[in-house]
């Protein structure tokens, strides 16, 4: 019996509601319980975007995550507001590319991965997002890291299908980091 | 006996509610006459206002839904999208449809909403006893502008016919008026016209029928429409604003 | 069981109304319902349907009072400000006796007020909004799959009794997305001989009107309309029960406030304090009888809101107060945390 929330949060257009939706639909393919909640209104366009996913074994009760397990943090403004947020002996999985703070917090595990210039480097610009997610599908095994093109099959639109390959490369980036 | 003149079967038997020397019931008349001759008083149905023709329902034999104020464009709208088979008309006064439902009205006009507006301009709210319409004239002494419409301060009557003319929207836009016989037989023909036009599918038809109100006027019936003649068509001529369909053929 | 997908709630409730049969929709944008709106422009034509932006929120009830009148089924959505703009139709089409399905996707108010979610709706659905003597079937969805199954019982129920269902939801449960599955959904037809339809010379003409002149004749269509909603009151209001077997306290909550009530009562249980939840899901009909038996069961009540205290008035109503009921509340587009709803519990429990 398992919950785990995971709060993802950055500038809008940095893809944190498309990687909730990747993770909530791999939820949904392993027959888990989940929820998805975006932030939204003005906030969504150019400011900062959050949103909060529920995978559990149980039926999601309040889809409202005040106290995160696993936070996703792509700028510092969000990092700075949900920090203290997450339980302890929780994740803080950070994009060190953009936010060079540290976290001076001792009971949280807290990774940097440069998801940014690795994403550069790796010719696909825009997927900090996905390699931050892959990251956390290590730290938090809440599913299965197998298929990931199955789950991104079943919801990027066929005209789009071109950009799942390099959506599974950036997952496996990050979970290999 | 041979019958010369009855009444259309487009309207029941029920009593008009109208004043002494009111048009509404030519009004009626006319459009009753028109679904008659093009033999569709059985698909046909009809939006009452509020205002004068607040109880039109009781009075046309087809099927009949009563809008709120201002409304009947949007509801004829919802009735047409649902039953684009069927003809549908809304029957409605200067307040109704060029003050409270202007947004109503223009917008079923800019969408060419395949419909049939009949609006009665008598310059005067006359369900509610005489005060001062959107149309009323500059000058007019109503319950509600005692001292003469004032345009400093309450602005210009509306030429409705002419300001939906300028839309792309509408296919027919037509000013008559019911005051003599010659007009009346105008104002049949166009009336014709806008069922007609609906029928062939060419969209949105709305006839402003220049009429009277001697109660609240202060008339006697003839001396109204005298006073259609002398003041009201001079600042509301008659004609035709726009038909998209004749332009098209004259090009 | 159908094939499990991830939907927003405001998706589910327009694919819901479509597998009921709605073919037509009228609406005008509005945060944070807009979805709704989206999901029916794309599909509509499609499906040989109807979706018409309209020039107003007027304008859209409007055209759903004249769709609804030719019996097609037919509905609307909007968020708070848009739903005091339909009030006028909202009446017109309770006092013409006729079917439609109305969405209102909350959000803080008064005024304009902002869009984040609220409930603060709840007078308005349930007493009235627009005027006159009426009623409206309010229905509470507090999860995507509700979203969906209400919309379908919404239209069913509107066709069984000639009245506006109402779907009371929030920006939280129109924004979130959960597993949805569409089950076969129970279409119930009734016959609409009132329906404008055109009389095809066959019959006398059909009338949809609400004005009636003579004040004795509007009086008893009045005691008519009431008798019917009696019914209503007696037959629909529907709720969930949870953890109330051998509760001593009694939390009641609906929408997502339900949500967050569910996991402070799985905390107070955890300390030993006997509470359970009672989730109103029709709030008119208000589940009256399921409240007046656990007034007879329970030391207390906690409503929980977001509102300053609506739904607390019909929970002391229908336990004729007598146990306490105390608010649990936040208001504007904020949400009470599980926190504060554990922390209001165990006021209760300490008789706080």
């Amino acid at each position: 019996m398992k919950t785990t929330q995971i709060l993802l949060a950055g500038f809008g257009g940095q893809g944190v509601l498309f990687a909730g939706k990747f993770l909530a639909y791999k939820g949904l393919v392993q027959d888990k319980q989940v929820s998805w909640l975006p932030s939204y209104g003005p906030e969504m366009r150019g400011g900062t975007a959050n949103c909060s996913v529920i995978i559990s074994d149980t039926p999601v009760g309040s889809p409202i995550i005040t106290n995160p397990d696993v936070l996703v943090a792509m700028n510092l403004p969000s990092l700075q507001k949900f920090v203290n947020d997450v339980v302890p002996g929780g994740v803080i999985v950070l994009d060190s590319t953009l936010i060079g703070a540290k976290v001076d917090r001792e009971d949280v595990k807290v990774c940097y991965v440069p998801a940014t210039q690795m994403a550069k480097d790796a010719g696909f610009a825009t997927l900090a997002n996905m390699i931050l997610t892959g990251k956390v599908l290590k730290e938090a095994p809440c599913v299965d890291f197998a298929d990931n093109k199955g789950t991104l099959e079943a919801f990027i639109p066929a005209k789009k299908a071109g950009l799942i390959d390099v959506n599974c490369k950036a997952l496996q980036m990050g979970y290999d980091f | 006996m041979a019958v010369v003149f009855e009444k259309p079967k487009a309207l029941t038997d029920a009593v008009l509610h109208y004043c002494p020397g009111c048009p509404h019931g030519i009004i009626h008349r006319l459009v009753a006459e028109a679904i008659d001759e093009l033999g569709i008083e059985g698909k046909t149905i009809g939006v009452a206002p509020v205002g004068c023709a607040v109880m039109a329902y009781d009075y046309f034999a087809c099927d009949m839904i009563e809008a709120a104020h201002g409304r009947a464009p949007a509801v004829a709208t919802g009735i047409k999208r649902c039953r684009p088979d069927n003809i549908v008309f809304t029957y409605q006064g200067d307040g109704d449809l060029a003050s409270i439902g202007m947004a109503e009205t223009v917008h079923s006009a800019a969408r060419n909403e395949n419909i049939t507006v009949i609006f009665v301009n008598n310059a005067i709210y006359g369900m509610t006893g005489g005060q001062m319409a959107p149309t009323s004239l500059p000058g007019q002494v109503t319950q509600t502008s005692p001292y003469g419409r004032d345009v400093k301060h309450c602005g210009w009557p509306i030429k409705v016919s002419e300001m939906l003319s300028t839309l792309e929207g509408p296919e027919y836009i037509a000013r008559v008026a019911v005051n003599n016989v010659k007009n009346v037989k105008n104002a049949k023909k166009a009336i014709k016209k806008a069922f007609q036009n609906q029928i062939e599918g060419k969209g949105f038809s709305l006839v402003e029928v220049v009429s009277a109100c001697p109660t609240n006027w202060g008339m006697t019936p003839q001396k109204a429409l005298e006073w259609v003649e002398s003041d009201m068509l001079p600042y509301y001529p008659i004609g035709v604003y726009k038909d998209r369909t004749a332009a098209k053929e004259a090009e | 069981m159908a094939e499990r997908v991830l939907m927003k709630g405001n998706e589910a409730i327009a694919e819901a109304a479509i597998r009921a049969g709605c073919r037509h929709y009228f609406g005008y944008p509005i945060t944070p319902q807009t979805e709704i709106a989206a999901y029916m422009a794309k599909k509509m034509p499609k499906i040989g349907g109807v979706f018409l932006q309209a020039e107003s929120e007027v304008a859209s009830i409007n055209m759903v009072y004249g769709a609804a009148a030719t019996g097609c089924r037919v509905m609307t959505s909007s968020s708070s400000p848009g739903i005091s703009l339909k009030a006028e139709g909202l009446s017109y089409i309770a006092g013409s006796d006729i079917p439609a399905l109305v969405v209102n996707v909350q959000r803080g108010g008064p005024g304009l007020g902002g869009i984040q979610p609220s409930q603060s709706d709840y007078f308005q659905a349930t007493k009235g909004g627009g005027h006159g003597d009426y009623r409206m079937i309010v229905l509470a969805p507090a999860s995507v799959q509700e979203m969906a199954s209400l919309t379908i019982k919404g239209f069913n129920l509107a066709d069984k009794y000639l009245m506006t269902s109402m779907i009371l939801a929030d920006g939280t449960i129109g924004q979130m997305m959960e597993p949805i599955s569409f089950e076969d959904a129970e279409i119930e037809v009734y016959e609409k001989p009132w329906a404008l339809t055109g009389t095809e010379g066959k019959r006398k003409h059909n009338v949809v009107n609400s004005l009636y002149l003579q004040p004795d004749k509007l009086e008893a269509k009045n005691f008519e309309r009431f008798e019917r909603y009696k019914i209503v009151e007696e037959n629909e209001p529907m709720w969930e029960e949870y953890m109330m077997e051998d509760a001593e306290y009694c939390v009641v909550a609906f929408g997502i406030a339900s949500r967050v009530a569910k996991n402070a009562v799985v905390a107070a249980r955890a300390e030993g304090i006997k509470v359970g939840l009672i989730r109103p899901i029709t709030l008119w009909p208000f589940p009256t009888k399921a409240l007046r038996a656990a007034a007879d069961q329970v030391k207390s009540f906690i409503s929980v809101e977001l509102s300053m205290g609506q739904m607390i008035e019909d929970v002391k109503l229908a336990t004729e107060c007598k146990k306490p009921v105390t608010l649990c509340n936040r208001a504007g587009g904020m949400i009470p945390s599980p926190d504060q709803v554990l922390e209001s519990i165990r006021n209760a429990a300490k008789g706080e």
